[in-house]
């Protein structure tokens, strides 16, 4: 299932991130490719596809900078809670 | 002055990124729009750029909550609410047939002292001052997208602007944490008359096969250092919204050198308006 999520972000971040590998430990920011704007839909991709809400303490820009950052977040909020 | 209330005119991209802008610096905003669907949609879009510029900007402890500020912005269509204003910016669409039917009621309704704002980037300050009885409280006010994040405003000193408007406008702008540099009334002001020149200009080297979308914004970025080129901008913007101003810049100086790139006026007839269409000069 972890896959499945890292490969939903990266074909995601593909349509921005065009004739470029992306590591998935690489810091999209860093990298300089990205924007406001972008980190922006980047969260709103998040909650829209995988169906869960970033409460507004999580909104901060380490847990969207890199697809594994983005993982855990997504992979956090969908573990079972006991 | 105190400027502390304000009227944001207009609830679509402009007016949203106002009204945000505005509360985030601490005022109280009446937002007013024809339309209660559109002011639902705005008062969604207000809380969800509010909630994601904390991406940017780190809240501290003292920081209102989204919920705290958009309980900050009165979400109406009643031109009364307006009755108590300090200042008021105006973001209606950019026809001078909608403009001139609000500014008479503006006009009414405020306090006589407060200082109208008009938000445009194409239409006459001076013009609109003559459908008011205060040509003198009224500035131009050109906002740059997003507003939150841009930090200077073209501000347009209209042919009866005072000076003493000119000072609160710059007090206002201040407020929010902005810089306005002021230039005189004239269509497109400094702004437009440039940029949709530019854009117009590069739309003609496509459609003459000189060079393509991407190498002309390139010339721009690598070799000026741009942050963007002129036809992604354009595709930002919206050519529909490009071919719009181009159009006004050639009826008001009935110039040949703003006539429209038959290219441009070929796509926005095809649908492709860029980003908010999914294709314009790029593929989105």
């Amino acid at each position: 299932m972890e896959s499945d999520v890292k490969q939903e972000i990266r074909v995601f971040l593909a349509k921005y991130f065009k004739d470029y590998d992306l590591r998935d430990d690489e810091d999209i920011f860093a990298a300089g490719f990205v924007n406001s704007l972008f980190a922006m839909q980047i969260v709103l991709f998040i909650e829209q596809q995988m169906g869960i809400s970033i409460a507004n303490d999580e909104l901060q820009l380490d847990n969207f900078r890199t697809i594994n950052a983005m993982n855990n977040l997504i992979m956090g909020k969908k573990a079972p809670t006991a | 002055m105190n400027l502390k209330r304000i009227g944001v005119i207009g609830a679509g991209v402009m007016g949203v990124g106002v009204a945000q802008a505005l509360v985030q610096t601490g005022h109280d905003v009446v937002l007013v729009d024809i339309r209660d669907d559109i002011l639902d949609q705005a008062k969604g879009q207000i809380y969800q750029n509010i909630r994601l510029s904390r991406l940017f900007n780190r809240p501290q402890e003292n920081d209102k909550s989204p919920e705290q500020l958009i309980a900050q912005i009165c979400f109406t269509t009643d031109y009364q609410q307006l009755h108590d204003v300090d200042f008021v910016v105006e973001n209606s669409t950019e026809k001078w047939a909608i403009k001139k039917e609000i500014y008479p009621q503006l006009d009414a309704i405020c306090p006589p002292d407060t200082v109208f704002a008009a938000n445009t980037s194409c239409i006459s300050i001076t013009r609109i001052g003559s459908v008011t009885h205060r040509p003198d409280k009224i500035v131009g006010m050109h906002f740059m997208n997003p507003v939150p994040m841009k930090p200077t405003v073209e501000v347009i000193r209209g042919y009866h602007t005072s000076e003493a408007s000119l000072a609160t406008a710059h007090q206002f702008l201040a407020g929010m944490n902005k810089d306005g540099i002021v230039v005189n009334d004239s269509p497109g002001f400094v702004s437009n008359r440039v940029l949709m020149l530019t854009i117009n200009e590069a739309a003609f080297l496509l459609h003459e096969g000189v060079s393509n979308a991407k190498d002309v914004d390139d010339i721009f970025k690598k070799c000026f250092g741009h942050k963007m080129g002129p036809l992604e901008t354009a595709d930002l913007i919206g050519l529909d919204t490009i071919l719009y101003s181009i159009e006004v810049l050639y009826e008001s100086f009935a110039d040949s050198k703003y006539r429209p790139c038959p290219l441009l006026q070929k796509m926005v007839d095809a649908g492709l308006y860029g980003r908010k269409s999914g294709t314009g000069f790029y593929t989105y």
